[in-house]
């Protein structure tokens, strides 16, 4: 039969799609769910009383230094969910993947919560030690945009009748905030700033005690398995009930 | 322990937050579930069949 010959998609495409088929993503993620679930559960819990009960005080903070449990986590979330946004939208801008829009929605309102917790407790910190709950400093500010970029994504995939025009809105947005990460990440380091430089970095020794580091570790282990399980969760229920809008609307159309 | 107000509306927060969501994707997928499992044709053959 002469047809067009169709090039062969790309590896990368190709292994992304196998995972698209909504029925096969119920059915793996079914059975990832509670492993990654229960650790996240047990992790964050042992991490949260370790540091509440067991860590040791700051000589200079005393025990509000126990915050650093939450908020550290909370931050490393808010930007972590914000590239992991941006991800699924660079999947579905380029190779239109069936599963990455709904990632995206599902994602927006579970990162810009953790980024609410992060200033919340943020602010909690502050004005014990600084004396003030807000300072406009660069990586409070930067973090407060990524804040409104969350909001921005959430209001724009919503703002249309199309979903389909809506997910590329969002995603475009996701894709052009990427650009407030590295401001948020070296707002410390760019300008003189209240916020104290990165306790961890990927190359040099941590500059904290053991004793308070491990805790720290465990906490954003626990908080990063959770919120996968909560996103992953939120995603088989999106994929159900595009599959229920979906019967419903061939039933109204059949009737 | 110093700073106990502040430190008990962190954790009481983080709580809220982590709980909240997590309640809220369970239910979530529990209502789709049982709505999937009533108007799903192919749910209902496979029902059929064991």
């Amino acid at each position: 039969m002469g047809g067009v010959d169709h090039a062969p998609s790309p590896p990368v495409a190709r292994s992304l799609h196998r995972f698209a088929n909504p029925g096969r993503f119920l059915r793996i993620s079914g059975r990832v769910l509670p492993f990654v679930a229960i650790p996240a559960l047990l992790l964050t819990l042992g991490g949260l009383a370790w540091g509440l009960f067991v860590a040791p005080a700051d000589y200079q903070q005393g025990d509000a230094v126990r915050i650093i449990y939450i908020h550290v986590p909370a931050a490393w979330l808010a930007g972590g969910g914000y590239l992991a946004l941006a991800v699924c939208s660079l999947l579905s801008l380029v190779w239109r993947h069936p599963l990455a829009d709904l990632a995206a929605v599902e994602i927006g309102p579970v990162g810009a919560a953790f980024t609410a917790l992060c200033l919340a407790t943020g602010s909690l910190w502050g004005k014990p030690m600084w004396g003030a709950w807000w300072v406009w400093d660069a990586r409070l500010t930067s973090v407060l945009v990524l804040f409104f970029l969350y909001l921005g994504h959430i209001a724009l995939v919503r703002a249309f009748d199309d979903p389909v025009r809506g997910y590329r809105a969002g995603a475009i947005l996701a894709l052009v905030g990427v650009v407030n990460l590295p401001v948020i990440k070296f707002s410390v380091d760019w300008w003189n700033t209240l916020h104290q430089p990165s306790t961890l970095t990927v190359t040099g020794a941590p500059s904290m005690h053991v004793d308070m580091l491990w805790p720290l570790l465990v906490c954003i282990l626990g908080f990063s398995l959770g919120f996968a399980a909560i996103v992953t969760a939120r995603l088989r229920a999106a994929v159900m009930e595009r599959r229920i809008r979906g019967l419903l609307l061939a039933g109204v159309q059949a009737a | 322990m110093t700073h106990l107000p502040y430190i008990a509306a962190a954790y009481g927060l983080a709580l809220v937050v982590g709980a909240g969501f997590a309640v809220d994707a369970w239910l979530r997928v529990e209502r789709a579930r049982r709505r999937l499992e009533a108007i799903d044709p192919r749910r209902q053959r496979e029902r059929d069949a064991t």
